[in-house]
């Protein structure tokens, strides 16, 4: 059974995520259209170039956009939950021993103790971002089933691998739930709106595009986000 | 499939399908019958397959659910924070629904969407600039009022205005003879004061036509007068075309693509007829939006501009005050505290804050900037088309006391609005609220304070 789910499983696991993320990438491109959207993409593309940037970079950066700084609180949560969300997995000790062993190669890693501290802000960030989907009548009104289970399904490896981590009694049974949440994980990616994880990009660098081609960008000196 | 005679599926082309819908007093029966308006749901997935592509379906797909968007409405604020205010709510119940069953949707729903598309948003596009991904509900909204107009669910006085534009090349019955004979009036009535005054119709390769908004010659032909004296103290060779005049698109506001490309066709090929180097608009922010901004999509313009290059009236008064064309005599300029009410459409959505900078620091001592301004500014509470519809009157009074505050926090008295829709939103809620404030587009306060060159002064003022 470890031996399936390390083996053929992890390899699926890691070929829809990777398959799966490019192929959402280039579909959006091709549904793009320049008469239906309104932006010339082609035609003064360089201006095009330099409003997507912009409007990636004051997105991507803590309190870059005025929206990040209205919300100080919810800003620092989320950017702690996509920080330990997206570093502990990759330069994780545990993972990097597991790749050298199995595919032969492996990444520089991250102490323990960092990588414990950044899962537990993980699932701290997404206890509140739970919570405040019932504090807050203009988030409860837009939030469905779907976006706790989509927090589960972010959550649940750093849950899992966490309570591994800690060797106690069931360390086989966590651990095994651990990399079927972790593929899990992978696979949710590309079906789901967690495709956001390539699709931020993207849409970002579509409105950046709009108002940078189309929206004035070509006038001023851009948008102030 | 049921339709009315008045609410149906078909957009107005003839004087008398005009007419009827008109004489149908406040669209009383009009609405009676969209009460029996079938929806074509074959239509409507076609037309979803066909139209709506990655951009709208990824937006509303990835929407985090996370309500960074509620603050950046106008509606919500203004209405106690309630929840069904929030953009990503407003869209997602609607155009999503849609979406999500594929069009097969009913009469009270698409009448819900109507109500939520035309009375709980003005397509300012502020929302845009508040979501992490982008997510920009005032484009899915317009889209939306495409598809309810395709399916005959449009507010009874925007399938008027897009009948008129189909029908007179502009949002109300003003005809080409109507306007020259407007232009010759206006001339004609200030030539006295003014020697030499023209309003040159129809000039070839001029340095710009000037293009304006039909509510000037049909009820401000002053505001006409004041352009024309303008230009002629600036020294402008400028012209006027006897048709393509009409800058403004009511057919934008109400869903109407074709008739928003029949309409930018009439200016375009003023353009091409008259070959002038550039075209100036007047002072309306959703005119320019649509004739300037989005025209070229609509006509297939594969350089995503208009056929000349085109400026804003504010572009062309900063152009003016910067190169000497105009001079303004520092003791006439504006004294008292003044604000500026940043149009969305041409200001957020054309970036043009720079140049309404310019002109309030050469024609005011004590600007005041609202907050927040430029780009971040809020609508006035009219735009999109909700100024001019009965139904959602209520909706727009409320929606008007986040401009108010706004406006009373600056401790100005005096708002300039160079944008047709702010003016009457402002103008409406002075006579609403009563907060003791005066509005002004641009042209009659620079009237009073420009340097007029001695050879342009009227004989008698010389002697
Ligand atoms: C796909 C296959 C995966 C495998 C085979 C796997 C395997 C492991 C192993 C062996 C450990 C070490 C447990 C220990 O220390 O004894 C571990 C820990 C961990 N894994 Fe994974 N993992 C996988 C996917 C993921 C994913 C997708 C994520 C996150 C998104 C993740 C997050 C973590 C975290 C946060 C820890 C350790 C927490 C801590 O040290 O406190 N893992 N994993
Ligand atoms: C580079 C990659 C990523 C970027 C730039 C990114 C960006 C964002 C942004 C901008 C939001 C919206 C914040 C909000 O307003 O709620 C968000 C939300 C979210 N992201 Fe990501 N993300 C990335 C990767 C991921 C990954 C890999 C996952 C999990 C598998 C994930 C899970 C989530 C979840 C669950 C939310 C919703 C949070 C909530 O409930 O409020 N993200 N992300
Ligand atoms: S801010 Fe954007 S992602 Fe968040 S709820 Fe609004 S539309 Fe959705
Ligand atoms: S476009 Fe403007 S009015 Fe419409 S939902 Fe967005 S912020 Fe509100």
């Amino acid at each position: 059974m470890y031996a399936i789910v390390t083996g053929p499983l992890a390899w699926l696991a890691f070929l829809i995520f990777f398959i799966g993320i490019a192929v959402r990438a280039v579909l959006y491109i091709r549904g793009l259209d320049w008469k239906l959207d309104r932006v010339t993409y082609s035609v003064n593309t360089l201006f095009g170039v330099k409003g997507a940037l912009r409007s990636i970079v004051f997105w991507i950066i803590p309190f870059g956009s005025r929206s990040w700084r209205a919300k100080p609180f919810f800003t620092i949560l989320v950017f702690l939950f996509h920080l330990g969300l997206l570093i502990t997995p990759v330069f994780l000790l545990g993972h990097n021993l597991l790749l050298k062993e199995r595919w032969g190669f492996n990444l520089w890693a991250i102490s323990e103790n960092t990588a414990d501290l950044l899962t537990i802000l993980v699932m701290i960030s997404a206890a509140f971002l739970a919570l405040r989907r019932i504090a807050l009548p203009e988030v409860r009104i837009l939030t469905t089933a779907y976006d706790y289970l989509l927090l589960l399904i972010a959550v649940a490896p750093f849950i899992t691998g966490f309570l591994a981590h800690r060797q106690t009694a069931d360390y086989q049974f966590w651990l095994m739930l651990h990399i079927i949440s972790g593929e899990v994980w992978l696979i949710a990616i590309p079906f789901t709106k967690l495709s956001h994880m390539v699709l931020f990009f993207l849409t970002r660098a579509q409105i950046g595009m709009d108002f940078g081609i189309k929206r004035g960008g070509m006038k001023g000196k851009g948008l102030a986000w | 499939m049921a339709q009315g005679k008045l609410c149906n599926r078909k957009p107005v082309n003839t004087r008398e399908e005009l007419k009827a819908l008109l004489d149908d007093k406040n669209g009383a029966q009009y609405y009676q019958e969209m009460n029996q308006l079938d929806v074509d749901r074959e239509a409507l997935y076609n037309t979803l397959q066909k139209t709506c592509k990655s951009r709208l379906r990824t937006w509303l797909e990835i929407c985090a659910r996370c309500g960074l968007c509620a603050d950046s409405c106008f509606f919500y604020l203004a209405n106690q924070r309630d929840p069904k205010q929030v953009p990503s709510y407003k869209i997602q119940s609607t155009l999503g629904e849609i979406v999500r069953r594929k069009g097969n949707v009913d009469n009270a729903f698409m009448q819900t969407v109507m109500d939520t598309a035309w009375g709980k948003c003005t397509c300012c596009n502020r929302c845009a600039m508040y979501c992490p991904f982008g997510i920009d509900m005032g484009v899915m909204f317009g889209y939306l009022r495409g598809l309810c107009f395709s399916q005959g669910f449009v507010p009874w006085e925007l399938k008027i205005g897009s009948g008129m534009h189909r029908i007179y090349n502009a949002q109300m019955d003003v005809t080409s003879e109507d306007w020259v004979e407007t232009c010759e009036w206006m001339c004609e009535e200030n030539s006295e004061k003014w020697p030499g005054l023209e309003i040159p119709i129809d000039k070839e390769n001029a340095d710009f036509i000037y293009t304006v908004n039909a509510r000037e010659p049909k009820h401000y032909p002053e505001d006409l007068a004041e352009a024309a004296i303008l230009f002629h103290i600036a020294g402008e060779n400028w012209t006027v075309p006897s048709e393509g005049w009409e800058e403004t698109s009511l057919a934008m506001f109400a869903g109407d693509w074709e008739g928003c490309r029949q309409q930018v066709m009439s200016v375009y090929s003023a353009m091409e007829r008259l070959k002038p180097k550039r075209m100036v608009v007047t002072e309306c922010g959703h005119a320019y939006r649509a004739t300037v901004i989005e025209g070229p999509y609509w006509a297939g313009l594969t350089s995503g501009k208009t056929p000349v290059e085109t400026q804003h009236y504010v572009e062309w008064v900063a152009e003016a005050l910067k190169t000497g064309k105009l001079k303004i005599d520092p003791a006439k300029k504006i004294k008292e505290p003044v604000t500026y009410q940043d149009s969305c459409n041409y200001i957020r959505n054309a970036g043009l804050k720079d140049a309404a900078r310019y002109i309030m620091s050469q024609i005011a001592d004590d600007f005041r900037e609202m907050s927040p301004c430029k780009e971040h500014n809020f609508c006035c509470g009219g735009g999109g088309g909700m100024n001019g519809l009965g139904r959602y009157r209520k909706e727009r009074n409320i929606g008007l006391k986040v401009k108010r505050d706004q406006i009373l926090a600056t401790g100005a008295k005096l708002v300039v609005a160079p944008c047709h829709n702010c003016w009457d939103a402002i103008r409406d809620m002075e006579e609403i609220y009563e907060i003791g404030i005066r509005w002004s587009f641009l042209k009659p306060l620079l009237l009073k304070m420009v340097i007029v060159p001695e050879h342009l002064k009227p004989a008698e003022e010389e002697e």
